[in-house]
């Protein structure tokens, strides 16, 4: 599904990434982990094909990523980086995902408002469609902007920290819905820094600084070793009745 | 009724009104991305650029509009050249190139002192200074404008909103963008001689705030936005006539007075929505804080009160109705 060989992005005196290549299969749910200013988004944007590379190539479904259809890819960005006081409605956000067709007429057709309401009321948030997006819970605003992904039925879909300043409840929605989405057949990336949120919800890790340290099941990759080479240290693995909780290791951070 | 109607027998009047609708529409409408864009700075700082270039013009004897042109043309290249580098932001690049071409036309004109009658209405907005073809270079950027924004209407929405994800949905942001600043130049230039340039960028912002205070609708806010924009340019240019003042002072004046209408409409409607009212019931008198949607009902949630003889108890919530005063025990 996608497929990095070689890639070198970032700025060209201080590159991010360096001769990076990862695969990730059709059909995973993964989530790419590891410490602030590392690379992550400037590696979500690349596979997005909205980052400039600077060597290497950059494959999704077998086709160079900028040479996509609008669409392909349905992105969820961050939810603090989007303007809340913006005006704009629940329907008009959704909307949003269809604006890449080439019609010139402003306003939506029968069939797009029909399919926006269908979708929205699929995820849950159909009766505040008229809604300012402001005027409506942290839970429904994410769904509202993964309903604006998929409204162009993206075969890959990738979420920039979605986990990110919400509740725990709200967190856990979420996952499962992305779960659910996964199983329809949705390849489906993600980047976060909860490891146990990753650890009990999402069935594929990569652990990433400036490069992939491992990939695999939470359950083989979340190891005190790769933990160590991830984050540098300080996480602590509990294993308890058949789940996997990270924690940060205050033990060792005081030992002299 | 002679007085009000004597100033529209006058065409240079006649001329300034139709000015000034136009522009206010204008302004209106653009300043709806530019205060969402947050760019205010850009719409004052490129106008100044604007009038260095207009008088620069006026020196090597080019038209007024081409010297204007090419001047935000080149302080738009330059801004853009400037803040690219992770050392100057892009505010103190539009500071230091816009300020350098302004200063340019002032060091003219105070250097070639018969000039400066000539340039009081790029500088402060002139009722006298419109001339047919000044009315018909400002209908046409407006009929343009128009038709930007209804054909663009979603990618420059998409692109407002959140330019970065509009890119990877396969908005062609930089293509939008583009399009864009050339619409605000071209604005600004041709509503210089209205406004003012020391004038416009105001012209520009309190339209589009207006109506971002009555609306939380994209599509309203530029409706109301250009509405808003034509009444204050057709106000301000009325008033100008009336008051012998310049006209871009009076436009920006009549502008600044909606929004403070508007802003105080505002306020009392929140008051009146979430306001608190005094009570009694029970032999206690207490207020809460109301909100007032559909209905004037509302409910109290259970709650403890002491009295003033000393005895404490807890409501296990009711509903109040202020029309008819009473307590509609739950």
């Amino acid at each position: 599904m996608i497929r990095l060989t070689d890639v070198s992005a970032g700025y060209k005196k201080n590159p991010v990434l360096t001769h990076l290549s990862l695969d990730i299969e059709e059909g995973r749910f993964a989530g790419i982990v590891g410490p602030t200013g590392t690379g992550k988004t400037t590696l979500l944007k690349t596979i997005l094909g909205s980052h400039e590379v600077h060597g290497g190539s950059v494959e999704v479904m077998g086709r160079p990523v900028r040479s996509l259809a609008p669409g392909t890819i349905g992105y969820v960005p961050q939810l603090e980086t989007v303007d809340w006081t913006f005006p704009v409605t629940v329907e008009e956000v959704i909307m949003m995902g269809l604006f890449a067709k080439r019609t010139y007429w402003p306003w939506p057709t029968k069939s797009e408002k029909s399919q926006v309401h269908a979708l929205a009321e699929k995820l849950g948030v159909g009766q505040c469609l008229h809604h300012h997006i402001r005027d409506i819970s942290g839970g429904q605003q994410q769904r509202v902007f993964l309903a604006r992904a998929l409204i162009s039925n993206p075969r890959l879909l990738v979420l920039d920290e979605p986990t990110s300043g919400v509740d725990i409840k709200t967190q856990h929605d979420v996952l499962h819905l992305l779960q659910s989405l996964n199983k329809d057949g949705i390849t489906i990336l993600i980047t976060t820094h909860d490891l146990n949120a990753v650890a009990s919800h999402l069935p594929w890790v990569i652990c990433f600084n400036k490069t992939v340290i491992a990939q695999g099941k939470p359950d083989d990759v979340f190891t005190e070793d790769i933990l160590s080479k991830t984050y540098g240290g300080d996480l602590a693995i509990i294993r308890h009745d058949g789940h996997l909780l990270i924690a940060h290791n205050a033990k060792n951070k005081h030992r002299h | 009724m002679e007085t009000i109607l004597e100033p529209f027998g006058f065409e240079f009047f006649r001329n300034g009104l139709w000015a000034a609708l136009m522009v206010g529409t204008l302004c209106g409408l653009i300043g709806v991305f530019i205060v969402l864009r947050g760019m205010s700075y850009i719409g004052h700082g490129l106008s100044h650029a604007a009038f260095g270039g207009a008088v620069l013009g006026y020196v090597i004897n080019l038209n007024f509009y081409v010297g204007a042109g090419m001047a935000g043309f080149l302080a738009a290249v330059l801004i853009n050249q400037l803040s690219k580098g992770n050392k100057i932001k892009s505010d103190a690049a539009i500071g230091i190139v816009t300020t350098a071409f302004f200063a340019l036309g002032v060091a003219l004109i105070s250097r070639v002192r018969q000039f400066t009658k000539s340039f009081d209405a790029a500088l402060f907005g002139n009722i006298l200074g419109v001339s047919t073809i000044d009315l018909l270079i400002i209908a046409g950027v407006l009929v343009l404008t128009i038709l930007a924004v209804f054909f663009l209407y979603k990618p420059l929405l998409f692109s407002t909103f959140d330019n970065e994800a509009a890119k990877v949905f396969g908005i062609r942001t930089e293509l939008i963008q583009l399009v864009f600043s050339l619409l605000l130049a071209m604005s600004i230039i041709a509503s210089m001689n209205v406004v003012g340039v020391t004038m416009i960028a105001a012209t520009l912002v309190i339209p589009a705030s207006t109506a971002r205070l009555l609306t939380d609708s994209f599509g309203r806010m530029l409706v109301m936005s250009a509405g808003i924009g034509a009444f204050m340019g057709v106000a301000g240019m009325y008033s100008s006539y009336q008051f012998d003042a310049a006209s871009g002072a009076t436009i920006v004046l009549c502008g600044a007075f909606i929004f403070c209408c508007v802003l105080l409409f505002n306020y009392i409607r929140d008051r009146l929505d979430n306001h608190e009212h005094m009570h009694s019931h029970g032999g206690m008198v207490h207020s809460h804080l109301h909100h007032h949607e559909d209905e004037h009902d509302h409910k109290h949630s259970e709650q403890t009160h002491t009295h003033d003889d000393g005895h404490t108890h807890t409501h296990d919530g009711h509903t109040h109705s202020h029309e008819v005063d009473e307590i509609k025990q739950k």
